[in-house]
């Protein structure tokens, strides 16, 4: 036990050390020194409950995608029959519990019917499976009912969705690094250290994104655009940052007879079936389809803008009348940049009503009030528990107290190597560490003096110490790495913040109260080779 | 160097000799929990109850008004507030049930948070707001059965260990001082009325980890010790191995004080509830490893036989025929 090869006492001091470095750079932060920067920065995270500011989870309705889904698919399943121009006559098309049935008037049409909705019913998008299964009951009905996958997938397109347009819209905030998350399979979770009033940012995420297709002025002199002259009856539009053509700088585009994108119900991302090229699939709602149509069946050859947020998207040639209500963007994209679109069409609105169903707002202020009383409480208890180890345990006491300076180090080192959040409880967990990392000093020195008393040399008693002291020290630290990892996986975030800080402790306190102790220990027997010891 | 001692080496004091006395003692105290809990209720937050949160501190104030605030708030309309002092006396938290028809509607809520803070800072302009927490009944509920799921696990994965470790009596040993741990610490949180909210939870997690940690060294000792003194009776065997470790339950309780009194006093006063439960489990902690986890295993007849290999199974059986059991 007091054997310590070369190479082992290399191994432990590079640890420490390692460790130790690591705490460094948020040291030099709480000192406010400049620590700079081609060296590597492990970070230790603050909680909210230090650095101030909102954490909101919001859920949304996987139903309201559910339903909205059967009211898109029975648009177009009824704008797909009544371009067949009658050669299909059905009944009404009624959507009950959750299917859409509908009857054909003629039972020999029923194959035509079929086919017709068929290709409604591919999954556009990455995965290629149906979105619908087609039956056809009683001969007469065909009964179209969403698969699971198609409302996996639309839900997790939904919530995939809401998330951007979450992110979108907080960044438009111009808050610092945001955390975003889905939580579940309808849940987001949002934390925005430093905004004080969450409540712009609650209305925010309420509000629709504006979506609009606009023609554009092609008469308009390129010089009166140039110099910001605004043509008679056309706006000057801005291009986003990014967008095709955006060189160009402004865009004129007539103000009337467009069409506004809360008229689409879906975006999503499919193939050009002539060029296999990546292209954007729109669907307008019948309304919008039908305006659709008549807005391209007057301007074939005319460009169009489509505007977001005031902002132009892209502004495409219309090549041929679009009458089914539903669209394709082209324009040289790759797969991964038409879903983005997609994804941001489809942010245009939100498509679910997230609500908030969990607030938690702290003041900035007191964030920093709380971090600077926990660390004179650290301090403070730090320095008496040193002191008093010391008077009790004299030389052995002052190894202890080395230990555990380096361990309070090596306990921030790794928290910023593994980027973990310190939070208010979290505190505390440094607090009750420094208390109970002394434990396994205690009891290794306690246990010590116990053999002296019971007559053995000093080599011996110091050997029987550490390796009796070491089960009862496993034992205990088991038990309270349980209870910690308990809290890590029930407990909310400041909860868990103060179960991360314990569990490191509990490690960080083992190598360095009972390893590195033993070390200098063992070091120095050797070198002194004492025939009785103060303890 | 004249070395500082706690106590006094070789003592040997009769912890044991008391026990039944304690152990009644400890019996009502537990009792007492319960009733107090059933009757007071604990002061539930709003993580488990669901509702609305406001904490403020009276910055140029030396306490908060607080039964001026509550006729204040009360008159909003809003309802009744539970205001409390949270941590310092210039403090406080006020409590509110979510208005009817916040959960379709979350601006109602915060409309109501922003008439209640400017009520107040109509009253006190030194009013500085200091945090808002709004959980949903959805989200109180499922946070309130993690609390106690987390709870639930931690006592039984213990005990296990505990029993894998040492003998089953041993693990009924660490169970009842955990629940008995539990219980005074939810009665006194249920007597003195101080908030209880997830933190505190994180609080009585620790005091289990804390007990059971006190009552794993003395096992550890009571083992060693039965494998040493076959012939010594339980009682006696119990004293010696309480009054061997007294040395270190003394020396780490005080360290341990001294850290959590610093926190206590400077600390960050928002965490004051979460300190204070964690120190009175560190007397309650220590006490149940001596009277609650020590005579059981007198009561659940562990000998030295327990640990000692040799009498198998079919040991026994020789023996009872042989009629020398």
């Amino acid at each position: 036990m007091l054997d310590f090869p070369r190479w082992k006492k290399l191994w432990f001091w590079f640890i420490a050390l390692a460790c130790c470095a690591a705490a460094l750079p948020s040291i030099f932060a709480v000192a406010n020194l400049h620590w700079p920067s081609a060296l590597p920065q492990p970070r230790i995270n603050l909680g909210l409950d230090l650095a101030g500011g909102s954490h909101l989870l919001l859920e949304a309705n996987p139903d309201q995608v559910v339903s909205q889904r059967l009211e898109a698919m029975e648009e177009s399943v009824r704008i797909k029959l009544s371009q067949a121009n009658g050669t299909v006559k059905v009944g009404d098309i009624s959507n009950k519990d959750g299917s859409l049935n509908f009857m054909v008037d003629n039972p020999g049409e029923v194959d035509a019917a079929r086919e017709l909705v068929l290709p409604l019913t591919n999954g556009a998008g990455l995965t290629g499976k149906r979105d619908w299964d087609i039956k056809v009951v009683d001969a007469t009905r065909i009964v179209l009912t969403p698969t699971k996958e198609g409302i996996d997938q639309a839900v997790t397109n939904a919530m995939d969705t809401a998330t951007e347009v979450v992110r979108k819209r907080i960044d438009a905030l111009g808050t610092r690094e945001p955390t975003i998350i889905r939580e579940g399979s309808d849940r987001i979770l949002v934390q925005v250290p430093g905004l004080k009033d969450p409540t712009a940012l609650k209305n925010l995420l309420g509000q629709t994104a504006k979506l609009e297709f606009k023609l554009v002025d092609t008469t308009a002199l390129p010089s009166d655009i140039a110099q910001g002259i605004r043509p008679p009856g056309d706006d000057l539009v801005p291009y986003a940052p990014g967008a095709h053509g955006a060189e160009a700088g402004l865009l004129p585009v007539k103000r009337l007879g467009g069409i506004k994108g809360d008229q689409l119900t879906d975006a999503s991302q499919s193939f050009d079936s002539r060029s296999n090229s990546p292209v954007v699939s729109i669907t307008f709602d019948s309304a919008g389809g039908a305006k659709f149509a008549k807005l391209t069946t007057e301007n074939v050859g005319h460009p169009f803008a489509i505007i977001l947020d005031g902002k132009v998207l892209s502004a495409p040639n219309i090549n041929e009348p679009i009458m089914g209500g539903s669209a394709q963007i082209s324009g040289g994209f790759t797969v991964d940049s038409a879903n983005q679109l997609a994804i941001a069409l489809r942010s245009g609105a939100l498509p679910v009503d997230l609500k908030v169903i969990e607030e938690r707002t702290v003041g900035p202020d007191l964030g920093a009030d709380s971090i600077h009383k926990g660390v004179i409480a650290m301090i403070v208890g730090t320095v008496l528990v040193m002191v008093v180890i010391v008077l009790v345990y004299g030389r052995f006491g002052i190894y202890a107290d080395i230990a555990l300076m380096v361990n309070v180090l090596m306990i921030l080192g790794v928290m910023a190597i593994i980027n973990t959040t310190l939070t208010l409880p979290g505190i505390a967990g440094f607090v009750l560490t420094i208390g109970a990392a002394v434990d396994a000093n205690v009891l290794i020195n306690e246990r010590i003096r116990e053999e002296r008393k019971r007559g053995r040399r000093v080599f011996q008693a110091v050997e029987m110490g550490y390796k009796e002291a070491s089960r009862a020290i496993f034992d205990a630290n088991i038990t309270n790495i349980i209870a910690a990892l308990l809290m890590a996986k029930f407990g909310s975030g400041p909860v868990r913040g103060f179960a991360i800080v314990l569990i490191i402790g509990i490690g960080t306190s083992v190598f360095t109260a009972v390893m590195l102790t033993r070390m200098w220990v063992a070091g120095w027997l050797h070198r002194t080779r004492p025939s009785d010891i103060n303890i | 160097m004249r070395l500082l001692k706690f106590v006094p080496e070789n003592t040997n004091i009769h912890f044991l000799k008391w026990r039944l006395p304690f152990f009644a003692l400890s019996g009502l105290l537990v009792i007492a929990s319960w009733v107090l809990i059933a009757v007071n209720g604990l002061n539930l937050g709003v993580d488990f109850v669901g509702g609305q949160m406001i904490r403020v501190t009276f910055t140029h104030s030396a306490t908060a008004p607080v039964g001026a605030l509550r006729g204040e708030v009360a008159s909003l309309g809003y309802g009744d507030p539970i205001i409390q002092t949270f941590g310092a006396p210039n403090a406080v938290s006020i409590r509110m049930q979510l208005p009817p028809g916040a959960a379709k509607n979350p601006a109602l809520a915060s409309a109501m948070s922003k008439a209640i803070i400017a009520r107040i800072t109509a009253k006190q302009p030194d009013t500085r707001l200091d945090g808002i927490d709004l959980v949903s009944g959805k989200v109180s509920k499922e946070l309130g059965w993690s609390a106690f799921e987390a709870l639930g696990f931690a006592a039984i994965a213990i005990s296990f260990y505990i029993w894998y470790r040492f003998e089953w009596q041993f693990g009924a040993g660490a169970l009842l001082s955990l629940v008995h741990d539990v219980s005074l610490t939810l009665g006194l949180f249920a007597l003195t009325q101080m908030e209880f909210d997830l933190n505190i939870v994180a609080a009585v997690l620790t005091i289990i980890g804390y007990s059971l940690n006190d009552t794993i060294v003395v096992y550890d000792r009571i083992r060693e010790n039965l494998k040493k003194f076959r012939r010594m009776p339980m009682p006696e065997l119990l004293d010696l191995s309480v009054n061997e470790t007294l040395s270190r339950t003394v020396m780490t309780s005080a360290m341990m004080l001294i850290t959590l009194l610093a926190l206590l006093f400077l600390g960050p006063r928002v965490i004051f509830g979460f300190t204070a439960a964690i120190t009175m489990g560190i007397f309650v902690g220590s006490y149940s490893s001596i009277y609650m986890a020590a005579p059981l295993l007198i009561w659940l007849k562990v000998t030295s036989k327990s640990f000692v290999p040799g009498d198998s199974k079919l040991d026994r059986q020789e023996q009872l025929a042989r009629g020398q059991k």
